[in-house]
């Protein structure tokens, strides 16, 4: 199958059932999506398929198909990712860091819709997205600020 | 026969019955990692006079390495790299560790890189990273390495200039010469500084704090921030070669269960297998083996994770395969109801009670908990030329090259452990039965580079879990509301049991924590430990003891101080008493965290001073609502103090929300105070996450909870919206530290229960609180 990854055509041949997670991560290396379930929740495996935040551990690859993927290691070359990206290093977000590439991209899912989210709107939005080490408090505060530098980059 | 020659042609392999190969006292010396085990089992001294306690870091394994030719190195363009040879796992020590290098050595912090070390502790010193000791035991060799570095820097620009090393000094990665205007940068030094003598320990002149460039400052970016955030950092998971083969294993339900038969011809058959092995039984001391199970081999972890589901194992459970929580917690609560070995005894308990005008009784349960660590247990190995590389995410890097040998048949040297970031730890990844795995599957399948990935079910269904315990708590308060007589049984399997015959007790670094060493001043006391006998692989949890012994004590403080009528703060500072250094000899405690006693006593003033502090700046005493109110708790541990306040609102259904945590804190001398923070932020989520949720309960010897709907975690939405953190500065650099990562848990479980207490009137005494606030 062809696969849009990070404005990439990507061929890569793999079972039909198999999840797109296991597609990026153990056939193609791309070892910056995470898993954390393989049940849609923990957020750790979050894509953006189309600019939506995608649990990429329940969809199998098959059904992205035609569709844009990006993946924490592309999701720097928006600008919202850039910010955000940039945001949680001025703070300093991660403890041990390996939700942190969901966060980031359920983070650009939202931003990218509501550029300027409420606590409620980001509760909602980040609530799929566990974080064992316990950043929510920084988490929140990235956003906000990487929502303020956004606005900028319009 | 010749018993002399069968004796020597033993190889130095797993013997099934014995456990691991390493010495017993070697053992015991390892688990320093949770203290200075020096009684087990019967109670006798297995360390003789020879190997009299050592304290600190001289008391581990391997000791500390303090030369600058091992941790240091600078290149020709200048470039700082520093080795860390503890394991980075969200605690800031890839960042903490060449800072304190780096301020010793004057180098600019932007040209400084880090590498992580391998498994050596010949090499770098010990390497467990547990206990909350990296910084409080490597602080001084790591000073000791950068002052040195720069001695040789700063007599390398000397010989240069031909002037006495007194006139020149380094700074800010250059060494100047102030008379002559003359400077020179560390990468043009560097080639001629590494061919003098490293200065003997004695004469390192180490910086006053005064002059420190980043030690106690703020605002340090994390060295592998920029990694994380853009997906580049390699975890545990991570490493990937072409050729490598993806494994999930399925394991044996209950501990010590073995496989009596297994079809394996459906999973075979499944897109993408490449082989299905029976991993070798699992021995009757659990220690870190792997567990008795059968291991899917694929060209995905996917493909592997669909064809497991196919095996059909019939499982001989053995001895545990009636482990069922309900009914152990009866016989914990039984237990503890009657007398127990009495582990500290002051005045006359009983008396004090007939005198006393009121008597309060109460008893705390707190189930097991698992680590659930975001990135769970997985590991990568090959096997080239009998040599075996693992990838790892261990917080116990020698161990896991010990293990990985022993289990492989192949010499120590053979093995070569990457130590790669660990997407969370807790005290789980100090136990590397998932590397061993790695390397036995490889070894299976001829060398091939083999990952083996626990799913979240696999975590949950065997972890090392944190303990399961009662405790029961008795006072005495006489007419004016003074505490007269406390009677404390703490009864819960001990993490000992993973290493030999069942001890039935807590050990002495279990007692050590925040239950035999109380500092408080009540005339009569006694402490007991009932016995318990454990079903599952218990392990130490961040914190561990002291989660279940701060939840009992501060939640039965507070339960007193109603009782008496008075305000929770003012009745627990009374406990508390006089400011006061009290030796921990004097408490029974001969674990001390494995420090000096002199060198580290208990400090009832500081623990005074986090409780003063944060009850002032949460505004204690605030009048609220009904549904809404403030808990306090504080606790000593790790030789730090932290004194919590939690605010709750809890609704008509009794859904808890926590608007807000304040945290006192005071470890001493702080290195890195933005990794502080983040600890205590991080702990106070932990620690809420572990009363509102954490369970795992067991039936027929199964763990019941199989992902995260079933284990729940605090999630963005449950979490404090507001942290509010007090550092209470360091009285000069000369006070010991105390630990970090973990004594910022403990207090909160039980200051969030007081605090729906106060809210609801509703006294929560057994964890998780669940739907338990309700007021219906
Ligand atoms: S791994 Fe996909 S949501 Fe957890
Ligand atoms: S930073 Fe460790 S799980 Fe989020």
């Amino acid at each position: 199958m062809q696969l849009q990854i990070n404005e990439q055509t990507i061929e890569v041949s793999a079972d039909q059932d198999l999840s797109l997670l296991w597609v990026l991560r153990d056939l193609l290396g791309m070892t910056g999506t995470k898993f954390g379930c393989g049940m849609a929740l923990c957020g750790a495996c979050t894509v953006l398929i189309d600019g939506k935040a995608i649990r990429s551990c329940v969809l199998p690859a098959s059904q992205a198909v035609g569709k844009k993927i990006t993946t924490i290691e592309g999701v720097g070359s928006t600008p919202v990712g850039a910010a955000l990206q940039d945001a949680w290093q001025q703070i300093n977000v991660p403890q041990c860091g390996y939700c942190q590439a969901g966060q980031i991209m359920s983070a650009a899912a939202l931003l990218k819709d509501t550029p300027h989210p409420s606590d409620a709107d980001i509760d909602a939005a980040m609530s799929g997205n566990i974080c064992r080490c316990g950043t929510y408090v920084r988490i929140r505060a990235a956003i906000k600020r990487a929502a303020g530098h956004s606005e900028q980059l319009k | 026969m010749n018993a002399v020659v069968k004796q020597s042609v033993r190889p130095e392999s797993i013997d099934p019955e014995e456990g691991r190969s390493l010495s017993r006292r070697e053992f015991l010396l390892r688990l320093q990692a949770v203290g200075g085990l020096l009684l087990i089992a019967d109670g006798s001294s297995i360390i003789n006079a020879a190997d009299a306690p050592k304290f600190g870091a001289d008391g581990m394994p391997h000791g500390t390495i303090d030369n600058p030719l091992v941790f240091v190195n600078i290149a020709e363009d200048g470039l700082v790299t520093v080795v860390v040879h503890r394991s980075e796992m969200g605690q800031g020590v890839r960042t903490g560790m060449p800072l304190i290098v780096a301020d010793e050595l004057e180098a600019d912090w932007a040209k400084v890189r880090v590498q992580q070390a391998p498994a050596d502790e010949e090499k770098f010193g010990n390497q467990d990273t547990d206990g909350s000791r990296s910084t409080r035991h490597f602080i001084d060799p790591m000073r000791r390495c950068g002052a040195a570095a720069r001695m040789m820097l700063e007599q390398a620009a000397a010989l240069s200039w031909h002037v006495p090393v007194t006139e020149v000094r380094a700074l800010n990665h250059e060494v100047v010469h102030e008379k002559s205007g003359r400077k020179l940068g560390f990468g043009a030094l560097a080639r001629a500084a590494a061919k003098l003598a490293v200065p003997a320990r004695d004469t390192v002149r180490l910086k006053s704090a005064a002059e420190f460039r980043y030690m106690g400052k703020g605002g340090m970016p994390l060295l592998d921030g920029h990694d994380i955030v853009t997906g580049k950092a390699q975890y545990g998971i991570d490493p990937w070669f072409k050729d490598m083969l993806f494994a999930v294993i399925e394991r044996s339900p209950v501990l010590g269960g073995k496989i009596r038969h297994f079809e394996a011809d459906a999973a075979a058959k499944s897109p993408g297998i490449v082989k299905v092995w029976q991993l070798p039984a699992a021995t009757a001391t659990a220690t870190f083996h792997p567990l008795a199970g059968v291991a899917v081999i694929a060209n995905s972890t996917g493909a592997a994770i669909t064809a497991r589901k196919l095996l059909k194992i019939q499982w001989d459970d053995g001895e545990h395969g009636d482990y069922d929580s309900d009914n152990y917690r009866a016989g914990l609560e039984a237990a503890a109801r009657n007398p127990g070995q009495v582990v500290r005894e002051a005045g006359d308990v009983d008396k004090a009670f007939q005198s006393a005008a009121r008597v309060v009784e109460a008893e705390y349960y707190i189930p097991h908990i698992a680590h659930a660590t975001m990135e769970p247990p997985c590991a990568v190995a090959r096997i080239v030329d009998g040599r075996c590389e693992v990838w790892a995410p261990t917080q116990a890097p020698q161990v896991t090259r010990e293990d990985v040998a022993k289990h492989l048949g192949i010499p120590f040297e053979s093995v070569t452990v990457h130590v790669t970031l660990l997407g969370g730890g807790f005290g789980r990844k100090s136990k590397p039965d998932f590397a061993t795995e790695a390397a036995l599957l490889s070894q299976l399948m001829e060398g091939r580079p083999v990952k083996v990935t626990w799913t979240r079910e696999d975590d949950l269904h065997h972890d090392f879990l944190h303990t399961v315990s009662v405790e029961h708590l008795k006072a005495g308060v006489d007419a004016g509301g003074k505490v007269i007589s406390w009677l404390h049984r703490s009864v819960a399997p001990s993490l000992a049991t993973l290493f030999g015959p069942d001890p039935k007790h807590e050990i002495p670094p279990e007692l050590g924590m925040g239950f035999i060493n109380l500092p408080y001043d009540i005339p009569n006391m006694r402490l007991e430990n009932p016995e318990a006998v454990a079903h599952c692989r218990i392990g130490w949890f961040r914190s561990v003891s002291n989660i279940p012994h701060a939840f009992g004590i501060q939640s039965f403080v507070s339960e007193l101080a109603a009782a008496a009528g008075k305000d929770h703060r003012d009745f627990l500072l009374d406990l508390i008493g006089k400011p006061r250094l009290i030796d921990p000899q004097t408490l029974h405690d001969v674990w001390n965290h494995g420090e000096s006693p002199q060198r580290y006593p208990v400090d009832t003033g500081r623990l005074r001073g986090v409780i003063e502090r944060v009850t002032q700046e949460a505004g204690w005493g605030r009048k609220f609502e009904r549904g809404h109110g403030l808990g306090l708790a504080a606790h000593y541990s790790f030789l730090s103090y932290a004194a919590a306040v939690v605010e709750v609102e809890v609704d008509s259904k009794g859904s808890v929300t926590v608007p807000r945590v304040d945290i006192a804190f005071d470890c001493g001398p702080q290195v890195n105070p933005e990794r502080i923070r983040a600890q205590l932020e991080g702990a106070a989520v932990m620690g809420i996450s572990l009363a509102m949720f954490g369970e795992i309960t067991f039936k027929r010897g199964r763990s019941q909870q199989d992902n995260f709907h079933q284990y729940r975690v605090t999630r963005m939405n449950e979490a404090p919206r507001e942290i509010h953190l007090h550092l209470i500065p360091p009285k000069n650099w000369d006070m010991p530290l105390g630990g970090v990562g973990e004594p910022g848990v403990p207090p909160i479980a039980p200051a969030l229960c007081n605090a729906i207490f106060a809210a609801t009137g509703k006294r929560i005494r057994r964890l998780p609180i669940r739907g338990q606030a309700g007021r219906g």
